[in-house]
């Protein structure tokens, strides 16, 4: 106790800076956390959290007889699985050809361009999207009359939203998603490059044989931390480009609980398909980690 | 790295390809602004008829008249820089003490609260019980509620906890001979230490608040208290089934899509304007975040 007392007179101060935060973090994080329980309750606004009456896993049983929720945790999958098919191995392509590239101007100028739309808001990407597959105005359609196709109102068609949504994606990210893997490649033992050109090794067998290999310990990372965030599709940008005749294949958990929590104010079902969401992903997470660990010895955070 | 002589005529062929590649998508990045810059100063008729490819056609700023004649506009304007600059300096307020507690070995129970903090990346309650949460505290359409929710995050502490962590101990050894607290050995030998951390943490707070928008949307419902993000998205929204611009005259001087053109322009400058100090510190920031426990 002593000990205690003298603790705390001498490093008083430490706690003091610790506070803000610690108490930031229980009022906006784990506050919400304990209203969660509405996920079980008959939640009225009147009553608030605490009061309103439990009833179970009523809202968890009709979510899962819910035609719209599962489509929404099956669009969720199969945007994150395209994601993960076409934009995972985009800045790793990326980072490899950068990395022969010989111009130093010419490689710095490109990748400033191409790390730029990480820094765009969604709303303008939309925005952009928006204007360029335009029926009447759009890029898009002006190219397809020249090929003396019809136009197409692009963002109306559920077969086109997901190639779009996951383009929008690659174009966006790819870029900046390659600092990651140009680190690792700046990381390998130029040594093992030249030997290889002793032996007389050609770039294109250097890339293959040395460069690849040795990122690979990156890449299993990074594909982990994807795998374990594949409940988390960028629903903003989803909210921004969808519409009522694309949900048929747009619609993912978290537009869902968008939907009926805020715009139609039920909010114990839709929290109820957040908290869903929210378990699954935890488990996907906790299963990454441990994956990770187990890979590198080293946890990902 | 090698050099261009010793390259074999297979390599040489090797190296020009991908440099093309290269190129042609660097080039696909930068078409979609060329584009929009384009469409934002074409008159609404060449635009609407589809003929803007890559140069503005019957050059015009009508477009941006209209827009920038909007005193909602503005008002928006302003509230994005209050959001950014109110923003960004609370969370520095919050994360550069708390991550120098975290990083201490003296702090009793530092596991606890480490984890503490990390769980908030794993688990996250959702969009339902926040919302209600920030009615529960009476921050709906607030400004300082918008400030205050979103000024720290588990990332961004964690990340500066480790500089500061690695950060030898010698250093904060000489200042306590000189007899300096904790308040004076953070501001005195840690943050001038760590500025390549904390501009990196200060960048992500700007770009974060200034693309900030979902939750924008949702609390604030005052027109005056909304930012640009807000604005743009709903000016679309209004423009694209809007009756003034749904017949789309062979005159016009602007259109629906001119004007949202424009918007996304006017968007856009600052951000280009602070690019090349942004990208300067990312690259190093994204390395740094090599985020553990």
């Amino acid at each position: 106790m002593i000990w205690l007392s003298d603790h705390v007179r001498n490093e008083w101060r430490l706690y003091l800076m610790l506070l803000p935060t610690i108490i930031w973090f229980i009022v906006f994080l784990y506050k919400p956390m304990y209203g969660l329980q509405i996920a079980f309750k008959d939640y009225s606004i009147f009553k608030g959290v605490a009061k309103s009456p439990w009833i179970g896993w009523e809202h968890f049983q009709s979510l899962f007889t819910n035609d719209q929720f599962l489509r929404a945790v099956s669009n969720t999958i199969k945007i994150s699985a395209l994601n993960l098919l076409f934009g995972f191995p985009a800045p790793i392509i990326l980072a490899l050809m950068f990395n022969e590239v010989l111009h130093a101007g010419y490689k710095r100028a490109a990748q400033t361009i191409v790390y730029l739309p990480h820094f765009i808001s969604s709303v303008i990407i939309a925005g952009i999207v928006i204007t360029a597959f335009s029926p009447s105005v759009g890029i898009v359609n002006t190219v397809l009359g020249w090929l003396g196709f019809d136009s197409v109102y692009f963002l109306t068609k559920p077969e086109w939203f997901r190639p779009i949504f996951v383009g929008t994606g690659i174009w966006q990210e790819a870029g900046f998603g390659s600092i990651v893997f140009l680190a690792a490649i700046a990381g390998v033992n130029p040594s093992l490059y030249e030997s290889a050109v002793v032996d007389g090794a050609s770039r294109w067998q250097m890339m293959w044989k040395i460069t690849l290999p040795s990122i690979l310990p990156t890449i299993i990372i990074m594909l982990i931390i994807r795998i374990g965030n594949i409940m988390e599709v960028s629903f903003e940008l989803i909210i921004l480009l969808y519409q009522p005749a694309t949900y048929e294949t747009a619609d993912v958990v978290n537009t869902f609980v968008y939907r009926q929590g805020l715009q139609s104010g039920q909010y114990d079902f839709a929290a109820a398909a957040g908290l869903f969401n929210a378990v699954v992903a935890f488990v996907l997470v906790m299963v990454a980690n441990t994956l990770s660990r187990r890979y590198s010895r080293t946890s990902l955070w | 790295m090698m050099s261009w002589n010793l390259y074999s005529r297979g390599d040489k062929f090797f190296a020009i390809v991908v440099s093309i590649l290269i190129g042609m998508f660097t080039i696909a990045t930068l078409y979609p602004f060329i584009y929009i810059a384009a469409v934002s100063f074409s008159s609404g008729f060449a635009a609407q008829a589809g003929k803007v490819v890559l140069t503005p056609i019957d050059s015009t700023i009508e477009a941006y008249k209209y827009i920038l004649v909007d005193r909602d506009f503005w008002i928006s304007y302003r509230n994005t820089f209050i959001y950014t600059i109110g923003g960004t300096i609370l969370s520095l307020l919050f994360i550069i003490p708390g991550a120098y507690a975290l990083s201490r070995p003296q702090l009793m129970g530092r596991r606890f609260f480490n984890l503490f903090i990390a769980f908030t990346m794993w688990f996250n309650a959702g969009l339902i019980p926040f919302y209600l949460n920030m009615r529960d505290l009476n921050l709906l359409d607030s400004m300082f509620g918008i400030i205050l929710a979103f000024a720290v995050n588990a990332f961004n502490i964690i990340l500066l906890r480790n500089f500061f962590e690695a950060i030898p101990q010698s250093f904060e050894e000489a200042a306590r001979m000189d007899g300096a607290n904790d308040f004076q050995v953070l501001w005195k030998v840690f943050i001038p230490l760590s500025k390549p951390a904390i501009a990196t943490i200060t960048l992500f707070c700007i770009v974060a608040r200034w693309n900030g928008f979902f939750w924008a949307m949702v609390l604030l419902q005052s027109q005056e208290k909304i930012p640009l993000q807000v604005f743009l998205r709903h000016t679309i929204a209004k423009l694209s089934d809007d009756d003034e611009f749904a017949m789309t005259q062979l005159d016009a001087a602007y259109s629906a899509e001119t004007v949202t053109a424009a918007i996304i322009v006017c968007s856009i400058i600052p951000v280009l304007l602070v690019y090349p100090w942004i990208q300067k510190y990312f690259e190093k920031g994204i390395l740094l975040g090599g985020v553990k426990e």
